[in-house]
């Protein structure tokens, strides 16, 4: 009889215990309930939704959560109408249009920042001063696997030197991005190059190499600035541009910057106010400059602003490009009317 | 000859006392190799993230800036899904243990069910979230929750508790169950007051190596959708109204230690790289606190199972 007291007393403990632990998390905040603005998708996307949902929770009130399901994962569940925001690095692709239009979500496709991708190497190296877009071809073209093996084959002044490659794994909104610009092909890549999901492998690697050559997204170069050197690209009027915050958000760096993406479920943001707050608030030029450049990316062009808040307004749905990455579309012509109704037909079956 | 014989029998026992050396050499090195290494990362842990953890870190929601972030939502959701993973797994997989061990009749089906047990054991993770998402988020609507995070977690280590319970109740000696049906208890009544009682400390070894192996966890949650921003708390389980506990909270979103620290580890910023090891430290902490809550418990038991 004994025995069975103490094990119960011994359950009793542990429930206790259990109690208190969640019972002094929970005394912290009483959350009081209501709206919650619900936002997932890509990681490049991460940053500016986690700045943005601080800043409107603090302000408003209003919850915000945000979640890391990568830009496919977050599509899924975007069309399934779970989420009101859905992050992106590259725009939605067919099957999820398709996926989308089965189940009746209607979207918005609102740029929320830019993002520039840098081409690194090593401090060290100072025989590479500029790189055209052929030349990069040159290093990452598919057919190069195993044969692009020396600098002295990407331009023939360059040294013999072995270059070793770092780049985007092939999960990344950055590798498809990147391949469509240099190589022309979505996905086109050569495999024997070091991949990987995670930018900070790639800043040890070109850091630690001195014939090493990588890619990755501009806020890694601008946090890592002794460790790697951003390659200017020639571009076709054939000045050499840096990637920088001015550059990608003038457009002179081409064509290697690209805009990030907020898709807005319509039939939320017609139902649910917190959801319109939240977009006004996103897209007010004084504090999505501040926020966008703090965890840094590239905020939109000024003019850029009132013409996506224009487009949510009027609740203009559909995507500009029709399932697939286009090189070198400004902002300003992806907000536009004319390239909407080009390409709205193809979405909106 | 009887000289001959003691030289013999000496040259044998020195070459077996040779053996004992090399082999205590070698497994004292294996040991301190391994020892090394865990060293060396948590002391690399705590180089980059010691300094970090003090009470703003612990109080803090996530942020954009990486000295004002903090784990509260982090640590508090950790806590509360390995509460419902314990009150789940714990529960079902010593039944189950003591079922298949105690009272199931030794034929295929039940040989069947052990092959299977033990096999789940080995299954990674992401299969187990993958279920979850299929037959709990979407299959059954439940949603990403607090309760379907405890469940997949649950479901993950309930092998291994399983395979903990049945070695405890096999080792508990069989003089002590045939001492007691010789008295006249019946088959409930042996298992509940001797064979479970002396088999106590094992099964609790199982469930804290269980419950360990979950703490860490990533893949399962993240495939199920548990977030990664989050700035507010799951409602409070007490409350000072009637009937004073709700379970709101089960049905509240989350995030966990593990999705925090990978977060960060990955962002740009130096400053995330810290925060990420700090939440590694801590991390630690907590399965060590619970090893050491469960070491407390076994000591406890055994010597109650003494006296």
């Amino acid at each position: 009889m004994k025995k069975i007291i103490l094990c119960g007393a011994a359950a009793l403990a542990l429930t206790a215990c259990g109690k208190t632990a969640d019972k002094s998390g929970g005394e912290v905040k009483a959350p009081a309930g209501g709206a919650v603005v619900q936002i997932d998708g890509s990681s490049t996307v991460f940053p500016i939704s986690e700045a943005l949902g601080e800043e409107f929770q603090k302000s408003s009130g209003t919850r915000v959560t945000v979640g890391l399901s990568g830009t496919g994962g977050g599509f899924k569940k975007f069309c399934r109408g779970e989420t009101d925001i859905s992050g992106a690095s590259r725009p939605i692709k067919k099957e999820e249009i398709e996926l989308c239009a089965q189940s009746g979500v209607e979207y918005i496709e609102l740029p929320v920042a830019l993002d520039a991708l840098a081409v690194i190497v090593n401090p060290t190296n100072s025989f590479v001063d500029c790189l055209t877009v052929d030349e990069l071809k040159a290093l990452w073209a598919p057919e190069s696997q195993g044969k692009v093996k020396t600098w002295k084959q990407v331009r023939g002044n360059f040294p013999a030197e072995p270059v070793r490659l770092f780049g985007a794994g092939t999960d990344s909104g950055t590798f498809d991005y990147f391949t469509k610009a240099i190589n022309g092909e979505e996905g086109a890549s050569r495999g024997d190059y070091t991949a990987t999901e995670d930018d900070n492998v790639t800043i040890t690697g070109v850091s630690g190499d001195k014939d090493a050559l990588g890619y990755l997204g501009l806020a890694y170069v601008t946090e890592n600035a002794g460790k790697v050197k951003a390659i200017p690209i020639r571009q076709k009027d054939g000045k050499c541009i840096v990637p920088s915050v001015g550059t990608a958000r003038d457009a002179s760096y081409q064509p290697l910057s690209r805009p990030l993406f907020y898709y807005v479920n319509k039939k939320h943001a017609d139902e649910r106010p917190h959801l319109r707050e939240f977009i006004k608030f996103a897209f007010s030029p004084a504090e999505s400059e501040k926020l966008v450049g703090e965890v840094g990316y590239v905020p939109l062009p000024a003019q850029a602003y009132s013409l996506a808040l224009a487009k949510f307004d009027a609740r203009r749905t559909g995507t500009y490009f029709g399932g697939g990455s286009k090189i070198g579309v400004t902002v300003e012509e992806l907000l536009s009317d004319a390239g909407e109704g080009a390409a709205a037909a193809p979405s909106q079956k | 000859m009887a000289d001959a014989l003691h030289t013999s029998e000496a040259r044998i026992v020195a070459a077996s006392r040779v053996q004992d050396m090399v082999f205590a050499v070698l497994g004292i090195t294996v040991l301190l190799m391994a020892m090394a290494v865990l060293a060396t990362l948590v002391a690399d842990l705590m180089s980059d993230g010691l300094a970090r953890i003090d009470q703003q870190f612990l109080t803090s929601f996530p942020s954009r800036r990486p000295e004002s972030a903090g784990i509260l939502s982090a640590w508090v959701g950790t806590t509360l899904i390995m509460l419902v993973t314990a009150f789940l797994a714990i529960p079902l997989g010593v039944g189950a243990g003591i079922y298949l061990e105690e009272y199931a009749p030794k034929h295929w089906m039940t040989d069947v069910i052990e092959i299977n047990v033990s096999n789940l054991a080995g299954v990674p993770s992401i299969i187990y979230g993958l279920l979850a998402l299929g037959f709990f988020v979407y299959g059954l609507g439940m949603g990403q929750t607090i309760l379907v995070g405890g469940m997949v977690l649950a479901l993950l280590i309930l092998p291994i508790v399983i395979v903990a319970t049945r070695e405890a109740v096999r080792s508990v000696p069989s003089g002590l169950r045939e001492s007691a049906y010789g008295v006249g208890c019946n088959r409930w009544q042996v298992v509940w007051r001797y064979v479970l009682p002396a088999a106590r400390p094992g099964i609790l070894t199982g469930a804290i190596v269980g419950l360990s192996r979950a703490i860490g966890e990533t893949a399962p949650i993240i495939t199920i959708g548990a977030l990664t921003f989050i700035a507010f708390l799951p409602p409070s389980p007490i409350q000072a109204t009637a009937p004073f506990v709700n379970f709101d909270w089960l049905n509240s979103p989350f995030t966990v230690m593990p999705i925090q620290m990978f977060n960060w580890i990955s962002r740009p910023q130096a400053g995330f790289h810290v925060n990420a090891a700090a939440t590694g430290l801590l991390l630690l902490l907590m399965t060590l606190v619970m090893n050491g809550f469960a070491i407390f418990l076994r000591y406890h038991l055994r010597r109650s199972l003494r006296s």
